[in-house]
């Protein structure tokens, strides 16, 4: 752009010359399977998921209460304290409406996705989550809402065990 | 310690897919590099590469494998990641192996080949959410894009046609780049509001392309450089941060680890007061209200004001007129050139070397820049990375 060069590099494949066979390509499906382990401060979490609780963590020299829940605090960097049971209620600090799967296929029903501050939590501490039984029209950043678990039976100790927020009024 | 100089840079065309391999991709914009400042590769003491996830290709160590399209065989050799934040970082990189005394030249290669991931390289991407806590609620990229916009809208109480110029003046200013991928000189906020849209509120017109394509450019030591050349551009301030991957917990609306890297940048490059010491500017830009994010991030705009800045022409290539005038992303940035992420980065520092030895062709800013920033920022919303050039 240099206003020297005439002629730069880069030869644009154009989707027809693939599906006409004039650029040849290999293709290859990778069959990886993984097992993360949910660790300290996580597993606990899930455990109170299952028990339909929301737990956090207290750093009692920044006194926050954090969620998702950690044994160590990043700010002061020495280990969290103790165990706080959180609400299941929390406010919508931001969220979307998303008419998109990853691979960029449309969908009918947008999924809500939203970070929800958890009440009981410091200011600012949210996690992700989706909203549901609202209309997307509707939502609004500072929204009070409440968990929807699964029926206790269903649950597995996951994040999922919350199916979404759903407004508190 | 040694000051720094740029000295020559190549780039390839940015496409959606190219036909070239990545290894291709990177002799191109390399050999380009060394050619522009009449250098051989015998010339070259160290190189550094960034390339994002070995995702994208499916190729263990991806360094390795592109290595000897970077000129890097038989030499010391390091290849760098942070995300979106790499092609800047690969600057500052080479810069500290040069300013170490080490080194007195380096050879800096950023290449992306996005195209290979099927059906989507967002495929790849998703792997940033959290396995455990995000990943079953089965995300996609673009929530955490549109999580952060919606955070940034809100709390300065802005609209889409507030932030949708950003995407006009860039595929504006992308026409007149040769190696871009969007360039378009007709385009309105009027198309950019039309586009469909993703995951409100991103619309189709506030992202950039996926592409592929390659960037480089030669480091060399002041001794060395003021042979090579007699137009060295210099490398007056670096600086990188990062934030706390806990995104949920931040404030999304403002990108403090931007001003944490600005910050160390200025105080390097002896600034005092930015906004009249900086000419002109590549924040990274992958959607259009980054852009406004981060130039209030590099403390160039006030908080929550860039969008009107941006809507009054303040930050257009040629509106010499307007109060504090600051050409932003004159290339095109990512949303008009492209963005093949590592290779997107290095473009904008590409782009600022140009300007400011006044050889950007039809981009080029009037009014003779001497001072210039490149800015990036990637990872999970968490890392900036900026580099400040002069002449």
């Amino acid at each position: 752009m240099s206003v020297h060069i005439n002629e730069f590099p880069g030869i644009y494949a154009k989707e027809e010359d693939f599906a006409e066979g004039k650029i040849l390509y290999t293709v290859w499906y990778p069959k990886l399977h993984y097992a993360w382990d949910a660790g300290v401060a996580i597993g606990r979490y899930l455990a109170e998921l299952k028990e339909g609780r929301i737990i956090g963590r207290k750093c009692r020299k920044c006194r926050r209460i954090m969620v998702p829940p950690r044994m160590f605090c990043e700010h002061c960097f020495r280990p969290t304290d103790e165990w706080v049971y959180l609400k299941d209620t929390g406010t919508v600090l931001t969220f979307s409406i998303c008419y998109v799967t990853w691979d960029m296929v449309r969908v009918k029903e947008p999924q809500i996705p939203a970070v929800i501050q958890i009440d009981g939590a410091s200011k600012g501490m949210g996690i992700m989550h989706l909203l549901g039984e609202v209309e997307p029209g509707k939502v609004h950043v500072g929204m009070r809402v409440k968990a929807v678990w699964k029926p206790p039976e269903e649950r597995e100790g996951a994040i999922t065990d919350i199916l979404y927020f759903k407004p508190l009024e | 310690m040694p000051r720094v100089a740029i000295v020559g840079a190549g780039m390839t065309k940015f496409v959606r897919r190219a036909q070239e391999t990545a290894k291709e991709l990177a002799w191109e914009a390399a050999s380009m590099a060394l050619e522009s400042c009449e250098m051989t590769l015998d010339d070259i003491d160290c190189v550094v590469l960034g390339s994002a996830p070995d995702a994208f290709d499916a190729v263990h160590m991806k360094s390795e494998y592109l290595s000897d399209g970077a000129g890097a065989w038989g030499k010391p050799y390091i290849r760098c990641y942070v995300g979106g934040g790499t092609g800047v970082f690969a600057v500052i990189q080479g810069w500290y192996h040069v300013a170490s005394g080490v080194f007195d030249t380096c050879l800096v290669v950023c290449e992306e080949k996005m195209s290979s991931c099927m059906p989507h390289p967002q495929g790849a991407f998703l792997t940033i959410f959290d396995h455990t806590t995000e990943r079953p609620l089965g995300p996609n990229l673009l929530w955490i894009f549109a999580l952060e916009m919606n955070a940034y809208m809100n709390r300065y109480g802005l609209r889409k046609e507030d932030i949708a110029y950003v995407t006009v003046k860039n595929r504006r200013n992308a026409a007149d780049h040769p190696c871009a991928l969007l360039g378009d000189p007709n385009i309105t906020v009027q198309d950019v509001l039309n586009s469909e849209v993703l995951a409100w509120p991103v619309q189709r017109l506030d992202v950039s392309p996926i592409s592929d394509g390659a960037v480089a450019i030669v480091l060399a030591a002041e001794h060395v450089a003021r042979r090579v050349t007699n137009k060295p551009v210099w490398i007056e301030g670096v600086g990188w941060a990062l934030d706390t991957a806990y995104w949920t917990n931040r404030d999304l609306s403002y990108p403090v680890y931007v001003e944490e890297a600005a910050r160390m940048a200025y105080k390097m490059a002896g600034i005092k007061e930015p906004r009249k010491e900086i000419h002109i500017v590549e924040p990274y830009d992958p959607f259009d209200y980054k852009e406004l994010h981060h130039l209030e991030g590099l403390l160039l705009a006030d908080r929550g004001k860039a969008p009107e800045d941006a809507a009054r022409g303040r930050f257009d290539r040629d509106k010499e007129s307007e109060p504090d005038w600051l050409p932003s992303s004159p290339s095109g940035g990512l949303l008009g050139v492209g963005n093949p992420i590592a290779a997107a980065g290095l473009m904008k520092v590409a782009e600022i070397f140009w300007q400011l030895r006044g050889e950007a062709g039809k981009r080029q800013v009037p009014g003779n820049p001497k001072r210039g920033l490149a800015q990036a920022w990637g990872d999970l919303m968490q890392v900036g990375t900026v580099v400040i050039l002069g002449i």
